[in-house]
């Protein structure tokens, strides 16, 4: 399979993607088809995110055709966990030198490939093209073949060099090597009437290990995940599911679309993160395989969790109750995540809704009220304003902001890919109450948000400076006129707005104890 | 007297090295107000980002040109050009490091061209420095690139200047931290001499707390700092790799210098201690000497847990050179040494053979021996082989405190002994309740 413009305006307009139905019908939405802005972008690249959708099957060896970048500066980074084979983990790739990109790489990837499969006896090889190769025209696809020939196992491209787009698009062309080379490629031993697939989840952290207990427990077969910890079997014979279920993600959706194009399986997009979610996910996989019996299992499951769920969760919705937290990451996870939240009681105050669809959009309205702000933009400094302003507790977000927040000295939740908990399911909701707990109820905070001593003394004389910020009157309290001199001081300086920001957060969060009990 | 072999296989399997762009970043990091900018796709710049990230648990400032298939095929200049304005209204940076990347090498942008159309339009970018350093993919690894970057910061920045006698330029490779650049200004402060060091990352990557945000680095070598390089008497050059950029030094200012590979160690240390006495004229400052009897009773305590302990190396050169020779100075013996590229420091090792090649390569050789010194990667092959490991190199990120870790002069070389001491004590002691 050639990655042409063509391919990859397919991809870009996927029809199953709400992304590309604008609310009055006319013209298509941009955000996928918006190219990275120079100086301004921070995302990852196409490589990048096919690796994201692929690497997580766990019994190949996946091999990256190009310069050493690609896969020296990135490989066993990634957060997907396996319950058996480790061969993912491992790096591989044809690490180019100066005289393969003259003389073309076409002869040391067929020799990799070949070594690869003798010295590692992996399930399959999928074999990742980049930026350069790409540029120097190395006919991947047939070396591919060849190299197939003889080896005897799977050798499948992947044409996912980095300048074609973003990660998003990275995902799906990811999902079109699935579908054209291993998707109906093998049969199962036996079907069921209750056998799915779950697309788009990546088993990161262990996840779907909450989550695949109680499929079991209800008589559902997952027969392929699509990818997390998944076999290179499985995903073969994924085309005998009767239903695709589609975990938070737009990712990988052509996939789901296309599987119901040639194989007749419908499919549906669900969340695992909140009780609502998992409830409502629970319930529409017992409606699409349209079984009584089965119905009424998960709505004794559902009654039996939740009752469990609420005695747990007790202590923790107490110390919750009432924080304000602002998120920010991407999609379907800008609302589930606040429908989590607000099971534990935490109001979001602000969402991002950069990469989310109008319908993403709608529910995000319908659960944030009157007063929640939808952000578009997500720069640090625009995140430390927002927080601010909105004098929330925390944030929360992917791991790239962790520092933005842990700098300004604000508690801070890591919900992206590279995250280290569970919160998926029943369970993860008793792991994500428990991590905010902890984050929110740190010693920590206090400490490092004090002044040294010997500064408090002399910087009290200098707090009537100029203190000139907004409705924050009541709750400047002596507590903090420290570290509000502090903050009006730099002001001073030549950045004014992004300095303001940060002070002000540890003023706010740390006297509205105070100011409550004023009001 | 060792000789270098390359491996002889196609394919790269757990790659040790990271490329020259990476490097080349990491080094421009320890400028302040500095803004990295990758001329290549997105993801080059994500990738060596989150790396960072990760090793130092620190914000990393980093940019791209964002390339994209057509922009690569027409040529990068538009990309340049709005990556450099946008930095400059979004982000103010008071320079700007820019490299070139395997994707934009191999179209071949003319840079050095492409900068000097982008001045000509764009006038109010005048009083901004733009340094450049060609860093392609394909060629190299970490240290290289970090080395090119230094050397392009000494070619641009450093103007001539009436020599003082008490300022000196240090210069310092990769393979040190930014706790070994504290100690090492630290040290040459102590003989009455003010430093320069570039890069200075102690002054970035050291892990502290600042009073606001910045969408730069908020510390590091000053413009005005560099622009004084010229008024130094002397420039060390600590690390082999960073010789060329000393030799630029000398050859535009006229600026002698001499090249210290390592500082960990009693000889080592001694060497620069002695080197900066006769430099600033100043007696070896009594806290050194003091330290250096601990550092002596160090080696008394720890050589029974090293003496003859087959100990094997993944590392960048430099930083291999360091450890070996330290090592062998302790009694130790080296099982197998891999490393990333070339560098003359290799053949002078004490060694039969040293490897240019992958992790693969360096879980062959080192079986068998008593303790691994690599990055994090190698604790997959710590755990297959049961063989300690202990973290060095980059990326470290299953460790806290990367950017806080010290191991140069006496108190550097006592830190690290005792590291290495207690893991092969602690070794030792399940040996031995095996044998129960």
């Amino acid at each position: 399979m050639k990655i042409t413009q063509g391919k990859i305006n397919e991809l870009l307009s996927e029809p199953g993607c709400e992304h590309n139905h604008k609310k009055d019908q006319k013209g298509k939405n941009k955000s996928c088809t918006q190219q990275a802005q120079p100086g301004a972008a921070q995302g990852g690249c196409a490589f990048d995110g096919a690796s994201i959708a692929l690497v997580p099957i766990t019994d190949v060896a996946h091999l990256v055709h190009g310069p050493i970048a690609c896969s020296g500066n990135s490989w066993g980074s990634r957060g997907s966990q396996s319950s058996g084979p480790m061969l993912y983990k491992m790096g591989f790739t044809t690490d180019l030198s100066e005289n393969d990109v003259i003389f073309g790489g076409e002869k040391r990837l067929f020799r990799s490939i070949v070594e690869v499969a003798e010295r590692y006896n992996p399930a399959a090889v999928f074999v990742y093209s980049t930026c350069v190769t790409a540029l120097i025209g190395d006919d991947m696809d047939a070396v591919c073949q060849s190299a197939q020939k003889k080896v005897g196992i799977p050798v499948v491209p992947v044409n996912s060099p980095g300048f074609i787009g973003s990660k998003n698009l990275g995902n799906r062309v990811g999902g079109e090597s699935l579908l054209e080379y291993v998707v109906g490629t093998a049969e199962p031993e036996y079907t069921t009437p209750y056998d799915i697939n779950l697309i788009g989840e990546y088993n990161i952290a262990g996840e779907m290990w909450n989550v695949l207990p109680l499929f079991e427990k209800l008589g559902i077969r997952v027969l392929a995940k699509i990818t997390g910890d998944a076999r290179y079997k499985e995903v073969c014979y994924a085309h005998r599911a009767k239903l695709n279920v589609m975990i938070c993600s737009k990712a990988l959706i052509n996939m789901a679309r296309k599987m119901e194009e040639r194989y007749g399986i419908p499919y549906i997009e669900e969340s695992f993160y909140g009780i609502d979610d998992i409830n409502r996910c629970l319930r529409n996989i017992a409606a699409k395989l349209g079984d009584e019996d089965l119905k009424e299992r998960v709505e004794k499951l559902i009654a039996e969790e939740t009752a469990k769920l609420d005695v747990t969760l007790a202590p923790y919705r107490d110390r919750l109750k009432g924080k304000r937290v602002v998120l920010y990451t991407g999609g379907v996870k800008s609302w589930s995540i606040i429908s989590a939240a607000k099971d534990l009681g935490i109001e979001v105050v602000a969402t991002s809704t950069k990469k989310s669809t109008e319908e993403d959009k709608a529910r995000i309205k319908e659960l944030l009220g009157k007063d929640g702000m939808m952000l578009e933009k997500g720069s640090p400094q625009e995140l430390l304003r927002v927080i601010s302003q909105t004098k929330a507790d925390m944030l929360i977000a992917g791991g790239r902001n962790q520092y933005t927040a842990l700098k300004a000295k604000i508690p801070f939740l890591d919900i992206n890919q590279e995250r280290h908990h569970p919160y998926a399911g029943y369970e993860g909701m008793v792991e994500m109450a428990r991590e905010l707990e902890e984050a929110l109820y740190s010693p920590v905070w206090q400490q490092v948000r004090k002044p040294a001593p010997w500064d408090a003394a002399t910087d009290a004389s200098l707090t009537d400076a100029s203190l000139t910020d907004e409705a924050d009157g009541i709750s400047v309290s002596v507590i903090d006129n420290v570290s509000v001199s502090s903050a009006t001081k730099s002001v001073a300086g030549t950045d004014g707005i992004s300095v303001s920001v940060i002070d002000n957060v540890s003023v706010s969060s740390a006297t509205k104890s105070v100011a409550r009990e004023v009001l | 007297m060792a000789v270098v072999s390359a491996s002889k296989k196609s394919v790269a399997v757990n790659p040790l090295k990271q490329s020259q762009p990476l490097g080349a970043a990491f080094a421009f990091l320890g400028l302040k107000g500095m803004m990295p900018l990758f001329h290549g796709s997105q993801g080059c710049t994500a990738f060596a980002k989150v790396m960072l990230v990760r090793h130092f648990r620190e914000a990393i400032p980093m940019s791209t040109t964002a390339m994209t298939e057509v922009t690569t095929i027409l040529g990068g200049e538009d990309n340049v050009e709005t990556a450099i304005l946008t930095l400059v209204e979004k982000a103010k940076p008071e320079i700007i490091g820019l490299l070139t990347t395997g994707l934009t090498e191999t179209r071949g942008d003319d840079m050095e061209g492409i900068l000097r159309s982008i001045r000509k339009r764009h006038p109010e970018l005048l009083p901004l420095p733009i340094v450049f350093v060609s860093t392609p993919d394909y060629k190299g690894a970490l240290q290289d690139g970090f080395a090119a970057a230094t050397e392009s910061i000494m070619r641009e920045l450093p103007q001539p200047g009436e020599v003082r006698p008490d300022q000196i330029t240090i210069l310092v490779s990769s393979a040190f931290t930014p706790g070994d650049v504290q100690e090492i200004k630290e040290i040459v402060t102590a003989f009455g001499m003010t430093p320069v060091v570039v890069p200075d990352l102690s002054a970035s990557l050291d892990g502290h707390l600042e009073d606001s945000f910045s969408p730069t680095t908020s510390g590091g070598t000053t413009l005005a700092q560099l622009r004084e390089i010229g008024s130094s008497v002397y420039t060390l050059a600590l690390g082999e790799s960073m010789r060329g950029a000393a030799e630029i030094l000398e050859k535009r200012l006229n600026t002698p210098y001499e090249v210290f590979p390592q500082l960990t160690g009693l000889d080592a240390v001694d060497e620069f201690l002695h080197a900066l006495a006769t430099i600033s004229g100043n007696s070896v400052p009594e806290k050194y000497r003091r330290q250096r009897r601990q550092l002596q009773d160090a080696m008394l305590d720890t050589h029974f847990y090293l003496g003859r302990k087959r100990v094997s190396l993944a590392l960048e050169p430099d930083l291999l050179s360091a450890i070996v020779w330290f090592l062998k100075s302790m009694g130790a013996e080296i099982h197998a040494a891999v490393t990333t590229t070339r560098s003359p420091l290799l053949e002078q090792l004490p060694l039969e053979t040293v490897t240019i090649g992958d992790l693969e390569d360096f879980e062959k050789l080192a079986v068998g021996s008593d303790l691994l010194i690599t990055n994090s990667h190698g604790n997959a092959i710590a755990k297959r082989l049961h063989i300690p490991l202990y973290r060095q190199g980059f990326p470290i990120f299953d460790r806290l405190g990367n950017g806080f870790f010290t191991k140069v002069g006496y108190r550097g070389t006592i830190q690290m002994l005792f590291d290495i001491g207690n893991l092969l004590m602690e070794e030792e002691a399940k040996e031995q309740h095996r044998m129960l």
